[in-house]
């Protein structure tokens, strides 16, 4: 037996790439269907002399990691949607004082409560704006365990490049399915560590002064130096400041470091793409559908390609636009009310030919729901 | 080999879905297979309906639940009368002969083994009715090697209970194959 084959959950998937990533610290307040990863890190952590900590909320377990991040930690938090919801006030905070940190949001339906052991893929919009004010984030997401466990890796690794939180949208299905897993060895993926300054003790660190390469080398808080951390617009001491030209440029920073980055961060997968005359656009455990359909009918000849997102923050205009060109049309498969549907919509050249097979009553769209769409759009009937 | 789909369902408590577990994690990590499991869940932990699906394949599984399974345990009646219309004509339908009448309108093969009582009997405990299930759809379907199960067991539970699971096990592996003979 190979110990490093495993049969996991999708949330045990996600422990093992963020403890593969180095995590060695998590904050968190229990949250189905996102539990496990509290569960198994509570357990994980302490072996590793890592710090697990269950805090009295989502809002503190937001603010919890944000602080043991600025100390110098790899740090993740775990819920859902009602969860996700808490943690928005502090998250714009972490993008503000640009703190590295992962958010893992394992979706359910909502909103609100919603429909807690069920699978929805609702929170798109929210991982994009849920915190109010002009930002950019990254979102990661993935389809099955091998992929939940490298977007994990991956999602630390960005955090730390960019300085920024990364959120890992999940959902239920992927969550509490099980499959099989293989621990890469050390080493075989990249992992990032943080920049950290050269700045000597008692020499002046300015931690918001980017260097050339527009990065920001960041020193251990409560070590070598002092330095202040706010969510006001603040100068490269980190004081707050409300000259416009500061201003302006912070956000211009903030925003520009992502989406200037766009190419770099993409993720995707492509299956049966080169002669698709029909194209399916999904992510996450819709996904597994849509390439089961998509296998499926090209065994009988049908022209159908698939384009899995893995990146859905910044969004991958430019690769949605450039793959989806010759296609007759288009169909996002998704599990909410057209979320992505939209933003495909504005990607490609033809709005017109973007069509959304969705479900939203809480069960995984079938091959059969995306194929029943399939063939009105190809004339065929129902 | 063919792709299997099996459902198992039963009643919160029973242990279906850690029979589930056990059933799919011997297939991927002692035979090589794919595999995945699923689960409705439902917010109680015990009594109600419960439901699990699994696929085992030498290929790669994408959609993991199970429309129409081949293999389809029930070991309640609520269970019965609410997934026997799902199975796949021709499939294999085990049920537990104490907890359900079968009603036979469904094309399949219907099994009626008397597991629970057959565990009550010979080991007295309830706990490893769900081995015995296990035991009777490997003796049933052939799907993997009842040693695979036994494997996995060994990392899960304590030496002291393996011995238990081994009888549970054998008795409905007997009970499967003597119904197919």
């Amino acid at each position: 037996m190979n110990n490093k084959i495993k049969f996991v959950q999708g949330n045990e998937a996600c422990v093992e790439g963020a403890l593969y990533a180095g995590v060695d610290f998590f904050a968190g307040y229990p949250i189905t269907p996102s539990t496990e990863i509290a569960e198994l890190l509570s357990k994980e952590l302490p072996k590793r002399k890592g710090k697990f900590i269950q805090m009295e909320d989502e809002i503190a377990s937001m603010a919890a990691i944000i602080g043991a991040s600025l100390t110098g930690n790899k740090v993740m938090t775990a819920t859902s949607g009602p969860g996700f919801s808490l943690k928005q006030e502090a998250l714009g905070y972490a993008c503000m004082a640009e703190i590295p940190c992962v958010i893992v949001n394992v979706q359910r339906g909502g909103p609100s409560t919603g429909n807690p052991t069920h699978v929805s893929q609702g929170d798109v919009n929210q991982a994009r704006w849920g915190t109010h004010g002009d930002h950019s984030i990254i979102a990661l997401t993935a389809s099955n365990h091998q992929d939940v466990f490298e977007m994990t890796v991956e999602a630390f690794n960005l955090a730390e490049t960019y300085r920024t939180p990364v959120i890992l949208l999940f959902d239920e299905v992927i969550g509490h399915m099980r499959e099989k897993i293989q621990i890469p060895e050390e080493g075989e993926l990249p992992v990032v560590q943080r920049l950290r300054t050269f700045v000597q003790k008692g020499v002046d660190y300015h931690p918001y002064l980017p260097r050339e390469d527009g990065r920001l080398p960041m020193s251990d808080f409560g070590s070598e130096h002092r330095y202040n951390v706010t969510g006001l617009f603040h100068d490269m001491w980190g004081f707050p400041s409300n000259n416009p030209k500061v201003v302006r440029e912070l956000l211009h920073h903030l925003v520009d470091k992502i989406e200037n980055n766009v190419d770099q961060i993409t993720r995707h997968k492509e299956y049966w793409l080169d002669d698709a005359e029909y194209i399916l656009v999904s992510y996450g455990s819709s996904a597994r559908s849509a390439i089961h359909l998509a296998k499926n009918r090209r065994e009988r000849g049908n022209k159908i390609g698939v384009l899995e997102l893995q990146t859905i923050w910044p969004f991958p205009k430019e690769l949605i636009r450039e793959k989806c060109a010759g296609a007759r049309a288009v169909i996002v498969v998704e599990m909410n009310m057209g979320q992505v549907l939209q933003q495909v919509k504005c990607a490609v050249d033809d709005p017109a030919s973007v069509f959304l097979a969705n479900r939203i009553d809480g069960e995984l769209i079938t091959p059969t729901n995306i194929k029943t769409l399939l063939r009105v759009i190809q004339g065929k009937g129902v | 080999m063919e792709r299997s789909r099996i459902v198992l369902s039963g009643s919160g408590g029973q242990g279906v879905i850690t029979a589930a577990i056990i059933l799919s994690e011997a297939a991927v990590i002692y035979e090589n297979m794919n595999a995945t499991q699923s689960q409705t869940y439902g917010a109680a932990a015990r009594g109600g309906a419960t439901r699990s699906d699994i696929i085992l394949s030498d290929s790669e599984i994408n959609f993991p639940k199970v429309i129409q399974p081949n293999i389809l345990v029930c070991l309640t009646q609520e269970a019965y009368d609410s997934f026997s219309e799902i199975i796949r004509p021709g499939g294999i339908l085990l049920v537990d002969s104490k907890y359900v009448e079968t009603k036979r309108k469904v094309d399949a093969k219907h099994i009626s083994l008397p597991m629970y009582a057959k565990v009550m009997e010979e080991i007295g405990k309830p706990i490893v009715f769900n081995i015995c299930m296990l035991g009777a759809l490997i003796g049933v379907s052939d799907i993997l090697k009842p040693e695979s199960v036994m494997k996995v067991l060994k990392t899960k539970i304590p030496k002291d209970f393996l011995e238990m699971n081994q009888k549970a096990l054998d008795l409905g592996l007997k009970m499967g194959k003597d119904s197919i003979a």
